[in-house]
């Protein structure tokens, strides 16, 4: 039976990435000089898992790189090595190849084998880091091509050393060689492992080595250049420990066998009833109660020295790995869906929400009392169209950890470039928020930690300077506000210098002037002027690409906000909408027209009393609710509905709050409240300042959604008008 | 009766292909996510044969299979033990544990059914 790998291969894909994720969030947590051996070994056993699937499913090259570095771990976390920044770095940067080469199989990028091979010879030379092996780390770094040879002499023990090392002095005479791993004698003995940059091709390397040793030398594998390795790689033998199927019965290539079942029969040298396949590839213990079993004849094997692998035992793995550990996200209650289906049941539902909405408006007009029993059945098929669409969108629904989760490692490579000290402190990584949300609000999120670190906070000497602690501190945090969520980054760095960006701004021809507010002025860095900003003051170029997040943010209906203290740090806020799909509004109408206004902006509506109304200077109404002046802002005029306002005495008004600040809404009637289902307007006709898209009403109308937020600024800007 | 395969991995790939594979060679297959989930699932029912992982989170190969023969019903329930460790150490600690035998990781699908078959026919 002939079975198709590749059905496999998207699920080992997703949990590759899965290991290589959790493998780097311990490795940035961890502290090299107090390692906790918990996460020495769920590293270990990340790269251990993702060894053993790349391996099985076919990806060489991924299983070369997570085997070496499984070694390196294994030695680690058996403290014969000691952990170092180095070993962390390197593990890191191998994470980075791995992923690449992940992302390769995948045909979603270019594989780097080179940066493959750098990073495996790295990680070997740091396990030789101790010079237990033979091999000088020098050479390691020198030797990038090649052949990588194995083989098993089959001599005494004792006589191992001294003809291994005739071999090698012959083998040196025809290029540079790194010996891996001296092997040993006797019929169970190591295989040797060298590596040789030599001129020779594969064949006359084969005839030399043949020519050498002789009958005493069993080639396993000489192939290609030092990268394609694991599949050709033959296994390891040993004489140091003893075998556990007996001698007399065990291939010589110790690949398979059979044991026996009781605990009892453990002695090395028992009555052979196991069995061990002539590859290695499996073995019984013990064939005596097993139907059809023939000790004698173990399973024919067509596949030899190709699926067994080299020598890397690690005595107390499975001590190490019994210390109790969260199962992996509990899988087996999960599973795993492509995205385009969800996205699909969420369109469908969308589209259910309004098929609804028009049923409950066809039927606003009949005789309820006729029709009892029709509207407490439409009454039932809202609730559960809601509870349906709030589960679908659950499905999509990610905790923004996902993204928080490669900020560590942005920090660390970034503060060790840039020399500064950083910590950073996160919270609120459980705040969950939609998947495509998610998606795109990384970018965004990596460039505004980036400008903390680098124009934020300050080298530890101006720190210390300025009577600061040495390292500083970027803070993420997120959680939920009124139906958004918001994600703020945050640090102690220099703050923003006014003057400065002010003078930039002269300096680029923007318009400015001296009586903006601070928050006005932070916000002159996301113009487009100031992207491509040198040095605005040592907590410069804090600009540097600032309008292309401002734009991404914005194109997701979020907005961003700066706070900052000169010498105490800025406060960049970012708001999102939970999901770009269904909103919650209020329908209002204004002449002809019904606009939504998303429920989260919406605190009260009122019927305004003249006595409320109160004009300041020039034309600007605002009105007093509840001690509260509030700027007066008419839809009508805003959005240039024909006509004009009824008297404010006989409209409504809805008191809207966004960005902090409250301001009241004046329409004609509200209309109702309903969930409606996002219709983007940019993308089937144009981006409309003001407007936040579009949606399809029950009587098959289009209404549009007001971007609470651009009106009251709109307002803000050209109040003579609106009043 | 189909005769019943547990599956015991923390790697969802490498069961899933256990799984597809012995389905398709007419067994009935169980999963579990590790040593922990393993020994409840074969405590909760009967099985004829237990493939096992080495390095897994909770409770490992080795914990598994010496837990699963202090249990009455598995006594002589076969055990293969899926490693990637060839070591003849690995082995012993198998050995001595109380296992029937090994398997080699990576390994290829006809391999594990050609061990299976030979293990519960």
């Amino acid at each position: 039976m002939a079975i198709d790998m590749t059905q496999f291969y998207q699920v080992f894909f997703e949990e590759s990435q899965e290991h290589l994720a959790a493998m780097e969030s311990l490795l940035v947590a961890i502290d090299p000089a107090e390692p906790d051996s918990e996460d020495l070994n769920a590293i270990f056993r990340a790269a251990h898992s993702i060894k053993g699937s790349s391996a099985t499913f076919g990806f060489s090259d991924l299983a070369e790189v997570t085997h070496v570095m499984e070694n390196l771990l294994d030695r680690v976390r058996k403290n014969e090595l000691p952990l170092t920044d180095s070993i962390v770095d390197a593990c890191l940067k191998a994470g980075d190849v791995l992923r690449n080469l992940l992302g390769a199989h995948q045909g979603l990028e270019t594989a780097d084998h080179a940066a493959a091979e750098v990073v495996r010879e790295r990680l070997e030379a740091l396990m030789k880091g101790d010079g237990v092996s033979a091999a000088e780390p020098g050479d390691a770094e020198q030797a990038d091509v090649g052949f990588i040879i194995s083989f098993k002499l089959q001599c005494k023990a004792d006589e191992h050393p001294r003809v291994l090392e005739n071999l090698l002095v012959e083998l040196r005479q025809h290029g540079r060689l790194v010996l891996e791993e001296a092997g040993s004698g006797g019929r169970h003995g190591k295989a040797t492992r060298l590596r040789l940059c030599t001129e020779h091709d594969e064949i006359s390397l084969r005839a030399l080595l043949d020519f050498v040793v002789g009958s005493s030398l069993k080639m396993e594998g000489v192939k290609g250049k030092v990268g394609s390795l694991v599949q050709e790689e033959a296994y390891g033998f040993f004489d140091d420990v003893p075998a556990p199927s007996s001698d007399a019965l065990e291939d010589p290539d110790g690949a398979y066998g059979l044991f026996e079942l009781t605990p009892a029969m453990i002695p090395a040298n028992a009555e052979p009833v196991g069995m061990e396949a002539e590859d290695g590839s499996f073995g019984l213990f013990d064939v005596s109660g097993l139907p059809a079993a023939e000790p004698d004849k173990p399973a024919a094997s067509v596949h030899t020295d190709e699926s067994a692998k080299r020598t890397m035992l690690s005595p107390d793995a499975g001590k190490a790995a019994t210390a109790p550990r969260a199962a992996p996200g509990g899988e087996s209650g999960s599973i795993r869906v492509s995205v385009d289906k969800v996205d699909q049941m969420i369109n469908l539902v969308g589209e259910l929400v309004i098929t609804q909405a028009m049923l409950a408006q066809a039927a606003s007009k009949v005789d309820p009392v006729v029709f009892e029993s029709l509207l407490n059945s439409l009454g039932h098929l809202e609730r559960n169209t809601r509870d349906l669409q709030e589960s679908v969108m659950s499905v999509r629904m990610l905790p923004i950890s996902t993204v928080f989760s490669r900020f560590p490692r942005v920090v660390r490579d970034l503060s060790q470039k840039l020399g500064k000290k950083v910590q950073l402190v996160m919270s609120g990584e459980h705040t969950e928020l939609d998947k495509t949300l998610i998606e795109r609000i990384t970018d965004p999120l990596t460039h505004l930690i980036r400008n903390s670190l680098d124009h934020g906070i300050e080298s530890p000497d101006k720190r210390v300077a300025a009577g600061k602690v040495e390292q500083g501190t970027v803070t993420l945090r997120a959680y939920h506000q009124s139906g958004n969520i918001v994600i703020e980054v945050g640090d102690d760095g220099g703050g923003l210098n006014r003057d400065k960006i002010l003078g930039k701004a002269r300096e680029r021809g923007l318009i400015v002037h001296d009586n903006m507010s601070d928050q006005e002025v932070w916000m002159l860095i996301f113009e487009p002027g100031f992207s491509t900003a040198d040095v605005v003051t040592d907590v410069s170029g804090r600009g540097v690409g600032m309008d292309v997040v401002r734009k991404n943010i914005n194109a997701l209906n979020g907005r961003i906000e700066i706070d900052s203290v000169l010498g105490v740090g800025t406060r960049v806020t970012v708001r999102l909408p939970l999901t770009l799909a269904i909103l919650d509004g209020m329908s209002v109408g204004v002449g002809e027209e019904v606009y939504i206004i998303p429920l989260d902006y919406v605190v009260e509506s009122l019927q305004p009393a003249e006595s409320m109304l109160k004009s300041l200077a020039g034309a600007e109404r605002v009105l007093q609710v509840r001690g509260e002046y509030l700027p007066l802002i008419s839809l009508r005029h805003i959005f240039g509905v024909p006509g004009n306002d009824p008297p404010h005495a006989s409209g409504i008004v809805i008191v809207v709050e966004c960005d902090g600040m409250k301001a009241a809404l004046f329409v004609e009637q509200i209309l109702g409240q309903q969930q409606v289902v996002i219709k983007s307007l940019e993308a089937n006709y144009r981006r409309v300042v003001g407007i936040a898209g579009a949606t399809i009403m029950g009587d098959g109308h289009v209404a549009l959604i007001v971007d609470a937020s651009a009106v009251v600024s709109m307002a803000r800007h050209s109040l003579p008008v609106a009043a | 009766m189909a005769k019943t395969v547990l599956t015991v991995d923390d790697s969802a790939s490498i069961r899933q292909m256990v799984a597809f594979t012995l389905k398709g060679a007419g067994y009935d297959v169980l999963e579990a996510v590790d040593g922990q989930d393993g020994l409840e699932k074969a405590s909760a029912r009967s099985v004829d044969l237990v493939l096992t992982d080495q390095n897994m989170p909770r409770m490992d190969g080795i914990s598994l299979i010496k837990n699963l023969r202090g249990m009455p019903s598995h006594k002589s329930t076969p055990i293969l033990m899926l490693t990637t460790e060839s070591s003849d150490d690995m082995k012993s600690q198998g050995r001595a544990a109380g296992a029937t035998g090994w398997l080699v990781k990576p390994f290829d699908p006809q391999k594990l059914i050609e061990v299976v078959r030979k293990v519960i026919g």
